[in-house]
């Protein structure tokens, strides 16, 4: 996908985040969290920091482990054209 | 014959399958399979398996055709090796167990039906070996207690 959208898939950096007190410092609300630049693709309001499984709703309304693409795609673009 | 199926609150993969579960649940309660959800996540670092979540959850959602049972200090989880939310094991009247897995092969695609599971029932009700008789169970890892 980050081909598709003339990004450079070399510059995604997987972080593990190990430890509450990580979790903590990076404001990490569950795994996987996608952020670009900093700024989750999915923000969520009031979600508490810890260790935990991430629950995203795809565009069909059904429960998922991963975002849906599209999201994810429309994230990059918004990415992009704010950058550009 | 029973169902036993650890399971949780927080966890996307339990609740992408919990509807198909319940279904399973009510299903087969008139062909004598019981079926048991429990959540064994360590609610102190989870609070939202916590027991009054758990009271909570089935009070919106509910009733389920399933009771929805708190496994405190892990012991039950412990004694069956439960590896994630969703793990599924299904006992025969002897208790032996005679299949053990994920509910389907996809738990982004209600239309799989929990047909592992459902295939499972089916043999044991009529006296086959479940074929296949165990799957990788698919999931987020049970959260044990430090």
């Amino acid at each position: 996908m980050l081909g598709e959208e003339c990004l450079d898939p070399q510059a995604v950096e997987v972080r593990e985040v190990p430890t509450d007190e990580t979790a903590e410092r990076e404001g990490f609300i569950g795994s996987p969290t996608i952020r670009i630049d900093g700024r989750d693709i999915v923000p969520i309001e009031g979600e508490p920091v810890g260790l935990t499984c991430r629950v995203y709703r795809t565009r069909d309304g059904s429960v998922s482990p991963i975002p849906d693409r599209e999201d994810l795609r429309d994230a990059l673009r918004r990415h992009h054209q704010h950058s550009t | 014959m029973t169902v036993v199926v650890f399971t949780c609150n927080h966890c996307p993969y339990a609740l992408a399958w919990h509807e198909r579960l319940l279904a399973v649940a009510s299903d087969y309660a008139d062909r004598g399979v019981r079926t048991l959800l429990i959540n064994p996540n360590d609610a102190e670092r989870y609070p939202r398996d916590s027991a009054e979540a758990m009271r909570e959850r089935v009070r919106e959602e509910g009733p389920w055709p399933a009771p929805y049972l708190r496994d405190e200090d892990q012991e039950v989880a412990r004694a069956y090796g439960a590896q994630t939310t969703p793990d599924v094991f299904v006992l025969d009247a002897e208790r032996r167990v005679r299949y053990r897995g994920a509910p389907d092969s996809d738990h982004g695609d209600e239309v799989a039906n929990s047909q592992w599971l459902r295939d499972a029932l089916d043999a044991v009700l009529e006296g086959r070996e479940p074929d296949p008789a165990q799957t990788d169970p698919v999931g987020c890892s049970v959260k044990w207690k430090a």
